[in-house]
């Protein structure tokens, strides 16, 4: 059963997002990196980027598929998780840690509580399958 | 009893590169005849190779031969067996088509020969255009697409310029969606972009077929270009609604595009121009048989209706009857037509891949009337013997009648653990080439099958078999299943390992890491 | 088998199709033909080929190398031709390892780090190459020498017509025949040069190079006579980003113009940009070293209308012949070619300037190919030349420019003896002499 933690917002793209001050963290979910398979690559943004809610801000391929990862909330880069280009395996081993994408400075601190808790999350993985 | 085709009598054959020692050489050319300059005089120092290929293989020619023929006994082949590789039409390579490419008067022809001294290849290439135009009832035609996606292109690029024209440029930007099935090729959407098109994606039924009720809501938005169409469909089956399709997508002002690598079924049988298509690519290494060389050369014709004639690439080779070698025996002259002011414009440099235009001409006038309609009938019968056999073992989505190819699941297997690829690889086992997995991208776990014609009885029966044996593996001893094959010289490879560090080229003092 | 089916009849096979469509009659195609009958017409054909016999001195983007007799001899067993695409590695270790093979000589060649599995020919490489530049830099302006081969960048304008990519012709130096360039901005993404270019002039890639990347524009190089590899500094040290080339010197028949093997090489940090197959190194979970299709997520099949290029069949039969030929002449035989091919080339060009008449109107270095400036319209004279003495001894430029009655393009290769190109000399001699 893939792993869904209480303390982070989730979005129904399969992103997670973690709340530390004005920063927000951001990953793809347990359940996310399982439907991929082996993550060979990840692309990301720079440092410095911007984007809106909902935005494709990269994408993260395995051997046989390729999916585009989208920010829940809109924010400025302000930092992005290189070690990933060496050993994007990370994604696959430690989803909610290691394996995090990009840090973002909050345009609407307060947007992060339109996205689904780990519930709702959970319920919303078993009706897709 | 696992009856087996292939084996591998070497084990060991590292890369040439490996294998080079200096000094060493395999080839042989005359002296040089003309008085040498300096080679500083004649190219600039600046200007000159300073690496002397450091690197570059030296071995001789014995080494090559080896090489070669070593590492080709690991390759399976449609001369060792079967590939029931859905979509692929992995039909027999006739090796007179080989010998006919290969005649010194079409292997010496230089493509820039002048017109009067080629006629012989010029009408190699009108003969294939009409015998191509009879078969699909479309009679423009252009070889000069190097493969399918190739022909591809250029039937989504000639769909955009007929729109360019008929509706201007203004009118034209606002009619930019393709609408492409679930069950498409991955080759359609790319091409469609190519263009300049969006893709939507139409749904299919509970059939398996055209859902017709969403293209019509998709073609009521006036912005519908064209639709994109495999018939049979990637699931083996036949769009009996066909000409209610082309009248809904017409009727919205688009075109319809058929993606006609599956002509297998089709040949001599029916004939896309009367359903109503206005625009097809045919895979001369599918239906007509020329090889697949281990992924190419291909060709891919693109045939369409006399309207999208003027709009087909450049040059068009073309039959004046006035005789210019022989008048008194009116020898037709062929000609190089360039004089199409609305042609999408050349897609390849010269005529396209001729040698594979001469092996599909050769391939048809073979078969004949004849023999064309009954390759397709038996490829057609011999999928539904499948189709037959394997429906006690393996759940088949859809319950129409497939043509000359069938869709299987796992999920009967799956239950057990064991998925589409372990089957595959169970499969290499039995000796056989895996079939199609996991496309079309609609059927999850999808196995497509397509046996062809060229496969008798008994091989049926082996698959049949085969893959028979292999339900009962999944159930009684899913191990063998899970890590096949077990039978040939390496095993499954870490594909992810290989795309996360890819080592593309071998280099110097690399590690040969070979067992 | 019908019966076990559960059909009564053949035509109950196709009942799915509406019996409208059904054709009732055969097919208005031939009778099948006998093996010996096929042969006998297919003969028939070839003898009307009268070019094919020819001693030829035809270039142009085609051109006639010597084939060791092992490339046929290799590629026909049917372990390789009838081989299908390698998406099993298991069983197809052959076909993978000798692509991994043919990428590593295309990137030695080319002097890049990456090469691809192969493309339909060096025209849709070139034009592949201008869809990735503009990718990678996100510009959409492309400058492309005018001293191309013609049909390259005919090519090239069909692919961007759609793709919001505006190409700019480069003017040549009349005098070198050199690519000038002038109007390059930072809203180039790419200059594409060829060299040696259509009319065998060697460009100075270098410096064009170093021009590119100042305006933070790639430069791709385009070459369509491969064997110049073996003589001339490699695209890749004189500063390309992509090089596209045209394979077929490397033991393929010319055949009248296909098939042939487009290369397509780049820099390492563009892997995930290059269109195409790409075969790399793997392991199994024994060690044991194999190859197998990689990066995929590139390709149609994955990323559909995303994806780097809409390929899928390339050209790998013919790139096995390359892979052939290149282990068999190796590193010795790939540069004694070129080098005849010079010598002879530039004796050709030594003798023929000495007509009284005739002249070669550039100045720049040259490889294997020269234009020469006839006394008299060159159509007519080659028309002459080959009726009269069966040599083919260039290319009229009027094909291609109606603004050049009089040039022709003439190469040479390691094939041409010294007598035929002193007959050639002498053809064109006799010719224009009896016309004054």
């Amino acid at each position: 059963m893939a792993n869904v933690p209480d303390n982070l917002h989730y979005s129904k793209d399969h992103e997670w997002v973690r709340v530390e001050g004005d920063t927000a963290v951001i990953g793809i979910t347990d359940h996310a990196q399982e439907q991929l398979g082996d993550v060979v690559y990840v692309e990301l943004p720079k440092v410095g980027d911007e984007f809106t809610g909902n935005d494709s801000f990269g994408s993260v391929e395995s051997v046989k598929a390729v999916s585009e990862i989208f920010t829940p909330i809109a924010g400025k880069i302000s930092e992005t998780n290189d070690s990933l280009n060496d050993e994007p395996e990370k994604v696959n081993k430690d989803p909610y840690g290691d394996g995090w994408m990009i840090k973002m400075t909050m345009k609407n601190p307060g947007e992060v509580d339109s996205l689904l808790t780990a519930a709702e999350y959970e319920d919303f993985t078993k009706a897709e399958e | 009893m696992i009856t087996k085709v292939t084996n591998h009598p070497s084990q060991n054959e590292q890369l040439i590169f490996e294998r080079s020692q200096e000094g060493r050489a395999g080839y042989s050319l005359p002296p040089l005849d003309v008085e040498e300059t300096s080679l500083d005089e004649i190219i600039p120092p600046a200007l000159q190779r300073e690496d002397d290929l450091a690197g570059m293989p030296e071995v001789t020619e014995v080494d090559v031969v080896r090489h070669f023929t070593r590492i080709s006994t690991w390759n399976y082949s449609i001369d060792l067996g079967m590939y029931p590789l859905g979509s692929c039409t992995m039909k027999y390579n006739s090796r007179l088509n080989e010998k006919v490419a290969r005649i010194a008067g079409f292997a010496n022809l230089h493509p820039l020969a002048p017109e009067a001294e080629a006629q012989g290849a010029l009408e190699v290439i009108y003969e294939l255009q009409q015998h191509l135009a009879e078969i699909t009832g479309l009679p423009g035609i252009s070889l000069q697409p190097a493969a399918g996606a190739h022909g591809e292109m250029t039937g989504i690029m000639i769909i955009r310029a007929f729109i360019d024209a008929r509706d201007g440029k203004e009118a034209s930007a606002q009619r930019r969606t393709m609408l492409i099935p679930d069950s498409a090729h991955g080759t359609n959407p790319a091409s469609a972009h190519l263009s300049g098109f969006t893709v939507k994606t139409i749904k299919s039924t509970a059939e398996g077929l055209t859902d017709l009720d969403h293209l019509r809501e998709l073609c009521g938005h006036g912005d519908v270009a064209g639709l994109m169409l495999t018939n049979p469909n990637t699931l083996g089956l036949f769009e009996k609604n066909i000409q209610q399709i082309c009248r809904i997508v017409h009727d919205a002002g688009g075109l319809v595009y058929m993606d006609g690598a599956n002509m297998n079924a089709l040949v001599g049988v029916a004939r896309p121009g009367d359903m109503g298509v206005d625009v097809i690519h045919l895979n001369l290494h599918k239906t007509f048989s020329t090889p697949h060389g281990g992924g190419g050369p291909g060709s891919g014709p693109c045939c369409c209706t006399r309207e999208l004639e003027p709009f087909l690439p450049v040059p068009r080779i073309v039959r004046t009857d006035a005789g210019t070698m022989d008048s008194k025996s009116q020898i037709p002259n062929f000609k190089l037509d360039f004089a199409y002011p609305q042609s999408i414009g050349r897609v390849k440099a010269f005529y396209g891949n001729y040698g594979m235009i001469l092996r599909a001409l050769a391939y048809t006038l073979t078969h004949g009337y004849d023999g064309l309609r009954e390759a397709t009938e038996a490829a057609v019968l011999n999928a539904r013997y499948i189709a037959h056999g394997l429906i006690s073992d393996y759940d088949k989505p859809f319950a129409g009648d497939p043509m000359h190819e069938v869709v299987f699941t796992d999920k009967r297997q799956a239950r057990k653990g064991a998925h589409t690829l372990d089957i595959a690889k169970r499969l290499i086992d039995y000796g056989f080439h895996p079939m199609t997995i996991y496309f079309p991208l609609i059927v999850s776990g999808a196995m497509l099958i397509e046996p062809t014609e060229s496969v008798g009885r008994q091989e049926l029966d082996q698959f049949i078999e085969a893959m028979r044996s292999i339900a009962k593996e999944a159930v009684d001893d899913p191990e063998l299943v899970l890590n096949a094959p077990h039978t040939t010289r390496i095993g499954r490879l870490d594909e992810a390992a290989a795309a996360r560090k890819p080592v593309l080229r071998w280099k110097p003092k690399q590690a040969a890491g070979a067992a | 088998m019908l019966q076990q089916v559960g059909v009564a009849s053949i035509e109950n096979l196709f009942e799915s199709i509406p019996e409208n469509l059904r054709l009732r009659d055969r097919l208005n195609v031939p009778a099948a033909m006998s093996e010996l009958e096929l042969l006998n017409r297919f003969d028939e054909l070839a003898a009307r080929n009268q070019a094919a016999r020819r001693i030829s001195f035809l270039g142009g983007g085609a051109y006639s190398h010597y084939i060791p007799t092992i490339v046929d001899h290799l590629i026909s067993r049917s372990e390789f031709f009838t081989a299908y695409t390698p998406y099993q590695p298991e069983i197809s270790q052959g076909t993978l390892q000798a692509i991994f093979e043919f990428q590593t000589l295309v990137c030695q060649l080319t002097g890049m780090d990456i090469a691809n599995a192969s493309m339909y020919d060096g025209s849709t490489a070139m034009a592949e190459a201008v869809l990735m530049a503009e990718r990678v830099t996100k510009r959409s302006k492309v400058i492309v020498s005018s001293a191309i081969h013609p049909q390259y960048l005919e090519v090239a304008h069909t692919y961007v017509q759609h793709a919001g990519i505006e190409l700019e012709h480069a003017k040549t130096d009349d005098q070198a025949g050199q690519t000038l360039l002038d109007s390059i901005d930072d809203n180039t993404a790419a200059v594409i040069v060829q060299s040696p270019n259509f009319f065998g002039c060697i460009e100075n890639v270098t410096t064009l190079a170093e021009k590119a990347h100042a305006n933070g524009a790639l430069l791709v190089v385009v070459v369509t006579e491969a064997m110049s590899f073996g003589l001339l500094k490699s695209p890749g040290a004189c500063g390309a980003d992509i090089v596209v080339a045209e394979g077929q010197s490397f033991g393929v028949p010319v055949s009248f113009g296909g098939p042939y093997v487009g290369l397509f090489a780049t820099r390492e940090k563009y892997a995930r940009q290059i269109p195409g197959r790409l075969v790399g190194e793997a392991y199994d979970n024994q060690g044991r070293r194999g190859f197998v299709l990689t990066l995929a997520t590139r390709e149609q099949h994955i990323r559909r209308e995303k994806a780097t290029s809409n390929i899928c069949t390339n050209e790998g039969l013919i790139a096995l012949a390359a892979t052939v030929y290149l282990e068999t002449m190796g590193r010795r035989g790939v540069q004694e070619a070129a080098q005849q091919c010079a010598q002879k080339a530039h004796y050709a060009a030594r003798q023929i300037a000495k007509l009284k008449g005739f002249s070669l109107p550039y100045s720049a270095p040259f490889f294997n190919e020269f234009v020469v400036k006839a006394p008299v319209a060159a159509a007519d004279l080659l028309a002459q030349l080959a009726n009269d003495q069966g040599i083919d001894g260039g290319i009229a430029l009027s094909r291609f420019d109606s603004n050049r009655p009089n040039d022709f393009l003439v190469c040479v290769t390691e094939t041409n003896t010294r007598d035929q190109i002193d007959a050639l000399v002498a053809g064109l001699a006799a010719l224009v002499q009896n016309r004054s």
